[in-house]
């Protein structure tokens, strides 16, 4: 292959990260070119529309359809009240009159002639959208929402669940390979974003989010846990709106996996900063990645690689990670691509590479079972 | 694109959830035939968000490996210089993105509600869900799902031409109380179909016609007794051409370089599907099991049906197999001991990586046993769907008076199949094709006589696109290097007790060869038989089983061999495996001894 575009998860010490903040419908943007805002800020706003109570007024009153219109009370778009009449019937004389009233606070928005039924809407929901990093709005997307952009450091993990807090770094294991048990969890992590090694048990995880910890980073989870934790077995990777304390992005995957050496190392030097983290994930139709964002703007006039690439081939030299079975999880540099097809012990037929390890020792593997550690 | 007969080379495309495809054919003395295939990682998504970059992969390594030029740069050679170099058409199918996804409404769930999920899946749609109105779901309920769900577009059915009009306009009116939105583009539209009671016409445009881009088609059931679903299917075509597919990254330029519109590539393997068993005259069952969805298609009783299990597939839906089927019916095809969390890991491994491929026999023969447990979960699911029309009055004799069964069957019937066609990564690609016969064989647990043939390199997509716009071209490459022949398989239905007889075969082979063979209860066995031959065979099933002619009777029958040969299963059917772990590894190890599926390690 003339490109072997391979994916990877990102990586970068210093670089621009730019979020887009969409409202899910159009609505005010509050925000303006150039603003500095922090996480919490509010940058756009708007109003779901309420929920719907469909009423058959028509079947209520035992009138047929076409006579609706002449026992309603209230008009499209009037407003209405819990208990209020939305349709009377005039009765004999004024008297013996049936009334239908209104289940609700809302708005008449229709009714029909054909079905007979009367639609309401409740109040409208609020809902506002945040900046999510500490940075600069460098762009309006009017009635939409805003780009805000942050300088500082990027990682990307390959799962996660729950949803966007902020939160200090704060490293809680002495190296990549270690496990984040119960020990390691105490109070004082309440509000922070913890980073761990290669694994966190179930009874950790627990703790934390008794605690009220805002995230956890950490190489590896059990998928049974993750059945625990969710109540049900995640049938595709669509993550982010889980309702748990705790956001937990993993950076390698499931099992017991230490963290990449530089991911470990780069989140330790970062200790102490606040950072946004997401465990939105989706695999598939417009891929999103956990990640973690940790602004620097006081670098920013140091930085060089601050646009880095992004994507890419596979050469010799390029930093790989084994994300397949059986060097599952280790990492190493790329030494040759052979053009030819290899049969592996499976008997399948592949493209490969041949990979030294850190420890030395070197293995022929499928390409499409290795990443780039892109930086 | 030039005159069909000035036509030398073509090149057509599959974009897949995971990968993008590319085949090369060439005119060569007078046939069409497959030159080579390429492959490339689907570029939908981030980084690149383009789709014509996996394109563009893809048929560079068709050029690197075939010498042919197809691109200048970045754009296709047009037409063919009659030797090595541009093609005269080019084509695509695509399943890209999630492919298209929709949700379908209908006044009665098992009536109108099913023809119009009938429509979506013939138009290669994935349905999301069937509102109807006895759906058991309030209208609040019901709203809520629209919104959420944030489908393509909608299909809105309901009543017969004539009938009553309240129901349809109820759903209407649902429809345009949630407001809906498309999945992709903030400022657009979502496309809503009405396909239902002509009588509704005017109520249903009022009321969605502002909130919604409304298309009105003919009754896709005018009648009881009929259903009309070609316009309601066209207009989906239409539609995921001009929204759907317009708004995913980089289709906008993909569309502009094919020579015909790109097809949805369920759409597009059901095409080819349906030709076969129109062209042979024979019931048909075929499955294209993918990263994202596994397909299913049948033709029973010259009835042709479409399934797309959304969710259950080799790569992005691999834990949903797990999900719907439980770890327990997964293990139970491996054969070896393996901790449950290790097989739990393994398969999110994968959901969450899910271009790799098992370097390993023992991570090949989990995957396989998954795809297993994915093949049979997806027909099951088109069984149940692929019925006859319900709520027809059905003229009975008395000779029926005793058969209760309501209209509104299922067609299909596993003894009358003919032929089973599987396609799809996990099956095109298995090392030995003896892996894709024993992955068919347990996932449709086939009954009788049925012949058994693979997609050698996984192009039905390609060839169904092609055979819209040159049949011959499909045909002949679909006939000499696209349908791999593994043989004809021989599955007696009944039980007994493991050892006791259950089928005897005799019969002559070609070169004078002859068989009689007695094959007790709980075996399977292969007689060589290779492709392009074919055995004379009496088949003399014990008392108690069937071969296809009713318990214990004597079936004689011209069998077709293939790669793998004549296959016998007297696993009995229902199929049951041990529940001891012991003896079903024992089991399951024999087997594909039997068929020297796996080499031994």
């Amino acid at each position: 292959m003339a490109h072997a575009y391979t994916p990877g998860l990102r990586v970068a010490a210093l670089t621009v990260v730019r979020k887009a903040r969409r409202l899910p419908i159009k609505g005010e943007v509050l925000a303006k070119k150039g603003d500095r805002v922090t996480a919490d800020a509010v940058v756009a706003r708007t109003h779901l529309p309420g929920a719907v109570q469909l009423i058959n007024v028509a079947s209520k009153l035992g009138l047929p359809p076409e006579d609706l219109p002449s026992v309603m009370v209230k008009k499209d778009g009037d407003p209405v009240k819990k208990g209020e009449p939305i349709a009377t019937t005039k009765g004999f004389f004024g008297l013996f009159k049936s009334q239908v009233p209104s289940p609700c606070d809302g708005t008449m928005e229709s009714l029909s002639t054909v079905t007979g039924q009367v639609i309401l809407r409740e109040p409208p929901t609020p809902i506002e959208v945040d900046a999510y990093v500490d940075g600069e709005v460098v762009d309006v997307l009017p009635g939409e929402g805003a780009v805000v952009e942050a300088f500082g450091t990027f990682v990307q993990g390959i799962f996660g669940v729950g949803g966007e807090r902020t939160g200090e770094i704060k490293v809680i294991v002495a190296g990549p390979g270690d496990v984040i048990d119960e020990g390691r969890i105490d109070a004082s992590l309440k509000g922070k974003i913890a980073v761990g090694g290669s694994h966190i048990t179930w009874g950790a995880l627990q703790k934390a989010m008794q605690i009220g910890v805002s995230g956890i980073v950490v190489g590896g989870f059990d998928d049974p846990d993750l059945r625990r934790l969710l109540g049900k077995d995640l049938g595709v990777a669509i993550t982010g709106s889980e309702d748990i304390a705790t956001t937990l992005v993993l950076t390698e995957g499931f099992g017991e996996i230490a963290m990449a050496g530089s991911t470990f190392e780069l989140l330790t030097s970062r200790e102490g900063r606040k950072a946004s983290i997401n465990g939105a994930t989706q695999i598939r139709a417009g891929v999103i990645r956990p990640e973690i964002v940790i602004p620097m703007p006081d670098d920013k006039a140091s930085a060089a690689d601050a646009v880095a690439g992004h994507g890419g081939g596979l050469e010799p030299g390029s930093v790989i990670r084994v994300i397949r079975e059986p060097h599952f999880g280790r990492l190493g540099s790329v030494t040759d691509l052979p053009n030819e097809l290899q049969v592996m012990e499976s008997e399948s037929k592949v493209r490969v590479l041949r990979v030294r390890f850190d420890d030395g020792s070197e293995a022929m593997l499928p390409r499409a079972n290795v990443e780039m550690i892109e930086r | 694109m030039g005159t069909l007969e000035n036509i030398r080379a073509i090149v057509a495309t599959d974009c897949g959830s995971t990968t993008t495809k590319a085949i090369l054919i060439k005119l060569v003395d007078g046939e069409y035939r497959l030159i080579v295939r390429g492959e490339a990682p689907t570029t939908v998504e981030a980084p690149f968000e383009d789709v014509t970059r996996g394109v563009l992969n893809a048929i560079r390594e068709v050029e690197e490996l075939s010498g042919h030029t197809v691109l200048d740069g970045e754009s296709i050679v047009h037409p063919n210089d009659g030797g090595d170099r541009g093609v005269d058409i080019y084509l695509s199918t695509s399943s890209a993105g999630g492919g298209l996804q929709m949700m379908v409404a209908g006044v009665v769930k098992s009536m109108t509600a099913e023809s119009a999920e009938r429509a979506a899946l013939g138009a290669g749609a994935i349905v999301m869900d069937v509102l109807a109105s006895n759906d058991g779901r309030l209208p609040h309920q019901q709203i809520e799902r629209i919104r959420h769900l944030r489908p393509d577009m909608i299909l809105l059915s309901g009543g017969i031409d004539g009938g009553t009009v309240t129901h349809v306009v109820e759903l209407g009116q649902i429809i345009s109380a949630a407001d809906p939105r498309p999945r992709l583009g903030l400022g657009f539209k979502l496309p809503v179909i009405y396909a239902g009671n002509k009588d509704a016409r005017p109520e249903v445009a009022k009321l969605l016609e502002q909130k919604t881009s409304l298309f009105q088609v003919e009754n896709l059931r005018p009648v009881l007794e009929r259903e009309n679903l070609g316009p309601a299917r066209e207009k989906i075509h239409d539609l995921f051409m001009e929204h759907v597919m317009a708004q995913a990254p980089g289709y906008d330029r993909l569309m502009e370089w094919t020579d015909a519109p790109i097809m949805p590539t369920p759409g597009a393997v059901g095409s080819i599907i349906e030709t076969i068993a129109k062209r042979q005259n024979i019931e048909v069952v075929g499955v294209d099991i993918g990263g994202a969805t596994t397909d299913v298609f049948s033709v029973f009783e010259n009835t042709f049906n479409r399934t797309v299990s959304a969710n259950l597939g080799m790569s992005y839906s691999v834990s949903n197999v797990l999900a719907e089927t439980g770890v327990d019916n997964v293990m139970r095809w491996v054969p070896f001991r393996l901790p449950e969390l290790e097989v739990r890991n393994r398969i999110k491994n994968k959901m969450i990586r899910p271009t790799t491929v098992p370097q390993t026999l023992e991570d090949l023969k989990v995957e396989q046993a998954i795809a297993r447990e994915a093949l049979r979960l997806a027909f099951e699911q088109h069984k149940s769907f692929a019925v006859s029309l319900k709520g027809v009055q059905q003229e009975r004799t008395i000779s029926d008076a005793f058969n209760q069964s309501a209209s509104g069957g299922t067609l299909v019937n596993m003894m009358d199949l003919d032929l089973l066609v599987g396609s799809g990564g996990v099956l095109s690609h298995a090392p030995r094709r003896q892996q894709a016969a024993m992955m068919l064989i347990d996932g449709f647990m086939p009954e009788g006589v049925t012949r058994l043939a693979v997609d050698s390199i996984f192009m039905m997509p390609q060839l169904g696109v092609l055979a819209e716009v040159h049949e011959k071209a499909a045909t002949e490459v679909f006939e000499k290097d696209c349908l791999i022949h593994l043989g004809t398989l021989v599955a007696p239905v009944g039980a007994t007790q493991e050892g006791k007889s259950c089928l005897r075969i005799e019969g002559t082979l070609p070169g004078g060869r002859t068989i009689a063979d007695d094959v007790p209860f709980g075996e399977m066995r292969v007689i060589p038989l290779a492709a392009g031959e074919s055995a004379s065979v009496k088949l003399t099933p014990s008392r108690g089983f069937d071969v296809g002619a009713g318990p214990g009777r004597v079936v004689e029958a011209t069998l077709t061999g293939g790669v793998v040969g004549l296959m016998l299963d007297t696993r009995g059917r229902p199929f049951k495996l041990p529940s001891d772990e012991h003896q079903r590894v024992e089991k399951l190890v024999k087997w594909s001894r039997a068929f020297n599926a796996y080499p031994e390690i």
